[in-house]
């Protein structure tokens, strides 16, 4: 049977078995084929025509999307092959912009790469010659449609890993370009800032905000104490920038790097991730043990909760409300530190070296600043901090490892596992099945929870409790499990929720590398980190229990409340006034806009608002009053939804709603 | 006020008429493009907060509404004139000189490629790859309306016609 | 049939009966072409005529008034091919065409014909090269040096009464498939035929029905791709117009060959009557029973939709059309998988276009072999062109393949016109066959038998059947830059070589018509235009350079006086253009010098004047204006 899984690759046989495609057959040959639109975890696009190969009796065709068969004769790199390739990458190079040599992503640009390695020594074809705006909107991610090559690489993985759709293709042709709707900023859209579409896109048409020169204004601000926090998942990540391989933990060398850059203080966000296991399995246990609303999901994913926050306002509660480590950090530094440090407030500045582009997003929510002052300053990702290194010129590899300071820099593994996914779930449990059945852990490991499923549910048995746990990354699954949850199908009592798939490791602020096994090289990494520690379980944190006893108190207490909780808003998906539909010509007149976004169209607002505008009309009120119909006041659970004036009425009927109209008209005159 | 009256009404009809579309549909993603084509010939053109809408009903992103309806030639995303006028470019009208009639129908009016329809929204003036009446050709429709065996001169004098048709309409 | 729905038989013989009462009919062309040459005012002159003369004239058999002696029926048919002609009137029994028919002839045709039987002699269409005047249809060389078997009864029949349609044996081989064959058999007997797929490629489309058949899915789809896109083909336009039951039965077929149950037409945006007529035809056959629910009593049920194209070339490719019945953005998908392995909504798929799917009844009826005595071995049967371009009589026909492109435009064709429509000697240069996809051919070329291979072995491509024949005064430079133009607008933009190709190809030959261009653009036009081939992802792009590959083939020299000596041998390219004034014509009247925009002539009144070559920028408005003919070269 296996004799005839063989074909020929370049003269040579060659095995296959359970590759999906001619072209991992030609890569476990050990011929790295070029490609852009080819990804393992997305579908099969066909759009760049690299992976040409020569098969004979079939001609030319794209390996990506042939079905290997027993006997092909496959060639790789005929002339025929090699000019038609070089001639593809030409035509790229023509249509894209030019400025190679200051664009972030020049160090590891695969345009730039294949070009080279294709022997690509004249671009022979007019160029472009017209620049397109670029999106500089928010602060996690910038998008240069310039430098785009319209693989639809982001498209995919935003529509079939994290199921949102925010970017697409738009127009046709030479005119294709890929924009989020209507051409929008990414600001106005639905985008979570997971960034997942960096990560990917093989050129810089998107890339991570880089905020590298703020920090260095901060440090060679003589008055600022410049602290830094570094989440678990940069440790494993940013030797791979120098050249070391993925998975290897560098934490030492990174506080030594920071501190020769001029960073004052270096903590560790673990010692927040132990402090958040805390507080997040006491607001489990109470929940599952006062029949509170369950499931609980977890909240340290800034992309999920805004992800949440769009499309499920109505399981808002089921969030934890617990801050994620990062947050947990800030505020906690801002509290403490200064005293501790001998500083104002206003002069400590926290930095965040983070995986993750949305944490950029997370850091300027409004709810994490006390007085305009921001909990975390400033956020880095992984890429920024080894950017900075080589700003320095720090030889990274023969840097002493140094520790980190104390206390914000102790952790036990528990805080570090956070950045794998079914991390957080296995810490969780760590400090649950002690604190439930009040024994001590035989082995703090739950194996059970890791893994590279999508969505993992699994059963834990503490004590005579049966915990229903999930464990899902990419946001497609993530919706999936709303889904159900949203329709009482599942009896989840936990659910994790990570938008990168694989968990943090994975994020988008980390190295660029499109190799499975880099992930799992990573995850490794964490969990090899986690062993070498002396400490696994949160709650053995000798600093965390001192923190307690210092400074927040009861742990789900009020203080630990005020530092260490949020809470969440409901979100427009998109900005939109909606439309006018009934009014005169009035001055001021009265704005009654109905919501006619899904959820509120289901509950019957579009009924509504035709009464509403029957009524309107029967008074002779065209001139007093605007008729809008608009979506979303981010109130999906209380729907109808309607605003009169700035009066916000939700589950409103007729009654209601012209009560008000006539209440407002008579207090106007 | 009566004007203003009839203007609420025509748009609360037309938003009726898009729920209605969609419901007749089943709010399947799917069937996008006959909603939206639908949807067209109510409003014309497809405002952007109307994709939106459509978004919202069918359960999918506005992104993808907006590919869609960028895509396709026929969906228009910017108000049309009254007199949409289509050029025939197909091969048989352009070996009889349809370039021209384009050319003097674009001076006669100030357009362009790059700006279709006239400030006035009388006229837009667009190119088709092919409308299939090869054998009339060079051919142009007014409004649906075939004109076959034209050239430049008659083009515009159509043009004028209906100038002078809009214009007594006005007095 | 089921539900007391009458039968076939029931029907034939109903309609049959019906239409003894009636001893004339007259068929008033309401094609397009006609149409847009006021087809429907001639019809409504007619009919008042006739009932100025006191006449009972029917338009519709089923007209309520049976009992009243109405002899003449008058209705409205498809396209009759004849479209130079238009708009078209024909009287039967008497088999006369009228042509270029207008209403003020109405009371003529009634007087002199209906009430006569006499022959109006001014609207008989006169034979420009014998004189001879041909007052019935089968006298017209368009139409005697035709075979049209597919178009046959389109143009005659009223495309709206499915009741004349079944009359003529309509939905017989439908029923036959149905009833009396399997599925295997069906496939087997279109398989014999040696069917070729219409819409470009040629597959052969017994494989492809047997490939759908073969996967075991319960859900199947059909999909009958009416979105003809080639600029100058309207093949498909004409049958959906003129017989869209031929093609509903013939989507019935194929469905019941690979055991299908739901089926998709998707239509032209740009073709509002083909959609209007398509799906009344689908509601008349649901409403006789014919589709629906137990088909013939059998089994097997079929639902009908009606798609509108959205605007998209793009969408005649499978993949892409497929996409945009999905509600997607028209983007082909690699191949494979294929559509019959996995299609619609990821399920098997065969999409046939209109002209194979019209084709098929005919063969299911009259069986394989008897199909296979018209056209060649490997590309039996006939194919419908649309004659158009520099052409007497342009219009749409159908010939057996292993015609020559040489009966087609001189004995059909009628000869090559110069521009402004007279017949002139020599004049051919090229006929384009295929559209964006095909290729030029040229007068060594004419002889040759067109079928599926012998035009692709000359670097063309039967493709869906265009053919627009150029005169010598045709550039074939810019010929190529007007289709590459064409597929750059309607290239989708997904893969690189499409999408980047056509657009450097047609900055490339912009360069070539403005004079632009070095001697390194034409090898680079070459090689880039043979990466676009090889490499595209769909036939769209795989086809796109054939235009620019086939005319450096045949034209080179013409390419070559465009980038070496920068001239243009037809004088089309206005950047080439070297305008001169003829001192010998040039009376000195000054017309030109105030005409000319930029002040680029000179001279003295009555002598001869000059133009500033510096100065002009070859608008040509001076040639113009020239009442002596004094200025060449613009």
């Amino acid at each position: 049977m296996n004799t005839e899984k063989f074909l020929t690759i370049n003269g040579k046989q060659v095995e296959f078995n359970a590759e999906r495609n001619l072209l991992e057959v030609i890569r476990k040959a050990n011929i790295d084929l070029p490609t852009f639109c080819y990804h393992s975890d997305l579908s099969i696009y066909g759009s760049c025509r690299l992976c040409i190969v020569e098969i004979e009796g079939m001609g030319v065709v794209t390996s990506c999307s042939t079905t290997p068969k027993a006997g092909m004769i496959v060639k790789t790199h005929t002339d025929k092959l090699r000019k038609m390739r070089k001639i593809y990458l030409e035509l790229l190079l023509a249509n894209h912009h030019q400025g190679c040599t200051t664009c972030e992503k020049s160090d590891c640009c695969k345009l730039h790469d294949l070009a080279r390695r294709m022997n690509v020594t004249a671009v022979r074809f007019k160029c472009a010659e017209e620049t397109k705006a670029i999106d500089t909107s928010n602060e996690c991610l910038v998008r240069d449609t310039n430098k785009c090559i319209l693989c639809g690489d982001c498209v995919r993985a935003c529509s079939e890993i994290q199921g949102i759709g925010a970017v697409d293709f738009a127009y046709r042709g030479a005119k294709a370009t890929v924009i989020p709707a209507f051409g929008k900023d990414l600001s106005k859209v639905e985008c979570v800032y997971c960034g997942l579409c960096a990560s990917v896109c093989p050129t810089g048409a998107i890339t991570p905000k880089n905020h590298i020169e703020r920090v260095w204004s901060a440090i060679n601000n003589e008055n600022k104490k410049v602290v830094a926090q570094i989440a678990p998942a940069v440790r494993v990540a940013l030797g791979e920038m120098f050249g070391l391989e993925a998975g290897t933990v560098t934490t030492g060398k990174i506080v030594a790097a920071l501190k020769m850059i001029g960073f004052d203080k270096i903590y560790d966000t673990s010692f927040a991730a132990d402090l958040t296991v805390i507080e997040e399995t006491n607001e489990f246990i109470d929940r599952k043990t006062k029949k509170g609303k369950l499931p609980l999901f977890t909240s340290c994913c800034p992309a999920w909760v805004k992800f949440a926050e769009q499309y499920y306002s109505d399981l808002l509660e089921n969030i934890s409300s617990c801050r994620s480590p990062q947050q947990m950090f800030g505020s906690l530094a801002k509290e403490t530190l200064p005293k501790s440090l001998g500083i104002d407030k206003e002069n400590l500045y926290v930095v965040s070296i983070m995986p993750c582009t949305a944490k950029k997003f997370e850091a300027k929510r409004p709810e994490f600043s006390t007085d305009g002052n921001a909990d975390v300053d400033v956020v880095l990702t992984t890429q920024e901090l080894g950017k900075m290194i080589k700003q320095a010129g720090i030889q990274f590899n023969d840097l002493m490892p140094e520790s980190l300071d104390m206390p914000l820099g102790f952790k036990t593994g528990a805080g570090v596992i956070f950045g794998a996914s079914g991390g957080v779930s296995e810490a969780v449990l760590r400090y649950a099945s002690e604190k439930l059945t009040g024994l001590k852990l035989e082995s703090v490991d739950f194996k059970q929870v890791r893994g590279n499923k999508g969505i993992l549910e699994k059963t834990v048995t503490i004590g005579d409790i049966e915990l229903k746990l999930a464990i899902v990354h990419g946001l497609k699954n993530a919706r999936a499990i709303a889904e159900k949850v949203r329709q009482g199908q599942c009896d989840y009592d936990f659910i994790e929720v990570m938008a990168c798939p694989g968990g943090c490791i994975a994020g988008a602020g980390q190295p660029v590398s499109l190799e499975c096994k880099t992930k799992q090289q990573r995850t490794n990494g964490l969990y090899d980190a986690d062993k070498m520690l002396q400490l696994h379980k949160s709650q053995d944190n000798p600093y965390v229990l001192k923190c307690y006893k210092d400074e927040l108190g009861e742990i789900g207490g009020h203080k630990a409340h005020e530092l260490l909780h949020t809470s969440y808003q409901s979100r427009k998906r998109i900005n939109n006034e909606g439309f006018s539909l009934l009014g005169g010509s009035g001055e001021e007149r009265l704005q009654v806009s109905v919501c006619v976004g899904t959820s509120c169209y289901l509950k019957g607002s579009q009924k509504l608002l035709q009464k509403i505008m029957n009524y309107v009309r029967e008074k002779e009120l065209e001139n007093a009053v605007d008729v809008r119909a608009t979506f979303c006041f981010e109130k999906c659970d209380n729907g109808p939804n309607v605003k009169v004036g700035d009066k916000q009425i939700s589950k409103c009927n007729l009654d209601t709603v012209c009560a008000e109209i006539a209440e407002q008209l008579k207090a106007t005159v | 006020m009566c004007c203003t009256g009839c203007n609420s009404d025509k748009n609360l009809r037309k938003f009726e008429k898009v729920c209605e579309i969609i419901n007749k549909y089943d709010h399947q993603p799917n069937k996008l493009i006959p909603i939206l084509q639908e949807i067209q010939k109510e409003y014309r053109y497809l405002p952007e907060k109307v994709q939106s809408y459509v978004a919202t009903s069918l359960g999918i992103p506005p992104a993808r509404v907006f590919g869609v309806a960028s895509f396709y030639a026929n969906f228009a995303l910017k108000p049309k004139g009254k007199y949409v006028v289509h050029v025939c470019n197909g091969t048989a009208c352009y070996v009889k000189g349809s370039t021209a009639i384009v050319d003097a129908l674009y001076k006669k009016l100030g357009l362009s490629n790059e700006k279709p329809t006239s400030d006035d929204m009388l006229f837009t003036i667009e190119t088709v790859s092919c409308l299939g009446a090869c054998g009339l050709a060079p051919v142009i429709t007014i409004n649906g309306k075939v004109h076959g065996q034209m050239n430049a001169e008659k083009a515009t004098s159509l043009i004028d016609e209906i100038v002078t048709k809009e214009q007594n309409n006005d007095k | 049939m089921t539900n007391n729905k009458s039968s076939l038989e029931d029907i034939r013989s109903y309609y049959l009966q019906k239409a003894q009462n009636f001893k004339q009919r007259v068929i008033v062309c309401a094609g397009t072409g006609c149409v847009a040459n006021g087809a429907l005012d001639v019809y409504k002159s007619i009919l008042d005529a006739i009932e100025k003369q006191g006449i009972k004239a029917s338009t519709c058999i089923d007209s309520p008034n049976e009992d009243c002696n109405v002899e003449i029926q008058i209705s409205k048919s498809g396209c009759q091919g004849f479209c130079q002609a238009g708009p078209l009137v024909s009287i039967e029994p008497y088999g006369y065409l009228y042509v270029h028919v207008k209403p003020e002839d109405a009371t003529d045709i009634v007087e002199q014909t209906l009430m006569n039987g006499q022959v109006v002699d001014r609207l008989v269409y006169i034979d420009p090269l014998s004189g001879n005047a041909c007052p019935r249809t089968v006298d017209i060389p368009f139409y005697n040096k035709q075979n049209r078997v597919v178009l046959g009864r389109c143009g005659h029949i009223d495309p709206e009464e499915i009741k004349e349609f079944i009359s003529l044996g309509g939905y017989e081989s439908a029923r036959k498939a149905f009833l009396e064959m399997t599925s295997e058999q069906v496939c087997e007997e279109i398989l014999q035929s040696g069917l070729r797929g219409r819409g470009g490629g040629g597959f052969i489309t017994g494989r492809k029905w047997q490939f759908a058949l073969a996967e075991k899915n319960k859900k199947k789809y059909i999909i009958c791709n009416g979105d003809e896109g080639d600029p100058g083909a309207f093949m498909d336009r004409s049958l959906m117009e003129g017989n869209p039951h031929r093609v509903i039965e013939g989507i019935m077929i194929a469905a019941r060959a690979v055991n299908a149950d739901e089926a998709y037409v998707y239509v032209r945006a740009e073709y509002p009557l083909a959609v209007e007529r398509i799906r009344k035809a689908v509601a008349d056959a649901e409403a006789e029973g014919i589709l629906g629910d137990n088909i013939f009593g059998s089994k097997f049920n079929m639902k009908c939709h009606v798609m509108e194209g959205a605007g998209a070339f793009v969408c005649g490719e499978e993949t892409a059309l497929m996409a945009s019945i999905e509600g997607q953005r028209g983007m082909p998908m690699p191949k494979p998988p294929f559509p019959a392995q996995k299609g619609l909504f990821g399920k098997p798929t065969v999409i046939n276009n209109v002209e194979t799917l019209a084709t098929v009844p005919l063969i299911i009826k009259n069986g394989s072999s008897k199909y296979r005595e018209l056209g060649t071995k490997n590309s039996p049967g006939t194919k419908t062109f649309a004659l158009t371009g520099h052409i007497v009589n342009t219009g749409l026909i159908e010939v057996p393949f292993g015609t020559t492109l040489r009966e087609i435009i001189y004995e059909i064709g009628g000869g090559v016109t110069d521009d402004k429509g007279r017949v002139i000697e020599n004049g051919f240069k090229a006929v384009q066959i295929g559209g964006p996809s095909g290729g030029c051919l040229t007068k060594d070329h004419l002889d040759i038998p067109i079928d599926f291979d012998s035009v692709k072995e000359v670097g063309a491509m039967v493709g869906s059947g265009g053919l627009v024949v150029m005169n010598k005064d045709t550039c074939m430079v810019k010929i190529a830059h007007f289709f590459m133009q064409f597929t750059q607008n309607e290239s989708c933009g997904k893969c690189v070589p499409c999408r980047e190709g056509t657009k450097q190809m047609l900055s490339l030959l912009t360069d070539i018509v403005e004079g632009k261009a070095d001697s390194e653009t034409l090898d680079l036009l070459e090689s880039l235009a043979e990466a676009v081939r090889d490499g595209s992802l769909c036939g769209l792009g795989k086809t796109a350079p054939n235009p620019v590959l086939s005319t450096l083939r045949y034209f080179r020299s013409e390419y070559e006086a465009h980038v070496l000596q920068k001239r243009c041998p037809a004088g089309q390219c206005k950047a080439l253009a070297l305008p001169e004034i003829l001192s010998g014509l040039c009376k000195g009247c000054g017309l030109c010098k105030r005409k000319c925009p930029v002040g680029a002539i000179s001279g003295e009144k009555k002598e001869p004047h000059k133009i500033d070559q510096n100065k002009c920028i070859k608008c040509g408005t001076c040639a113009e204006a020239c009442k002596f003919n004094a200025i060449v070269g613009v």
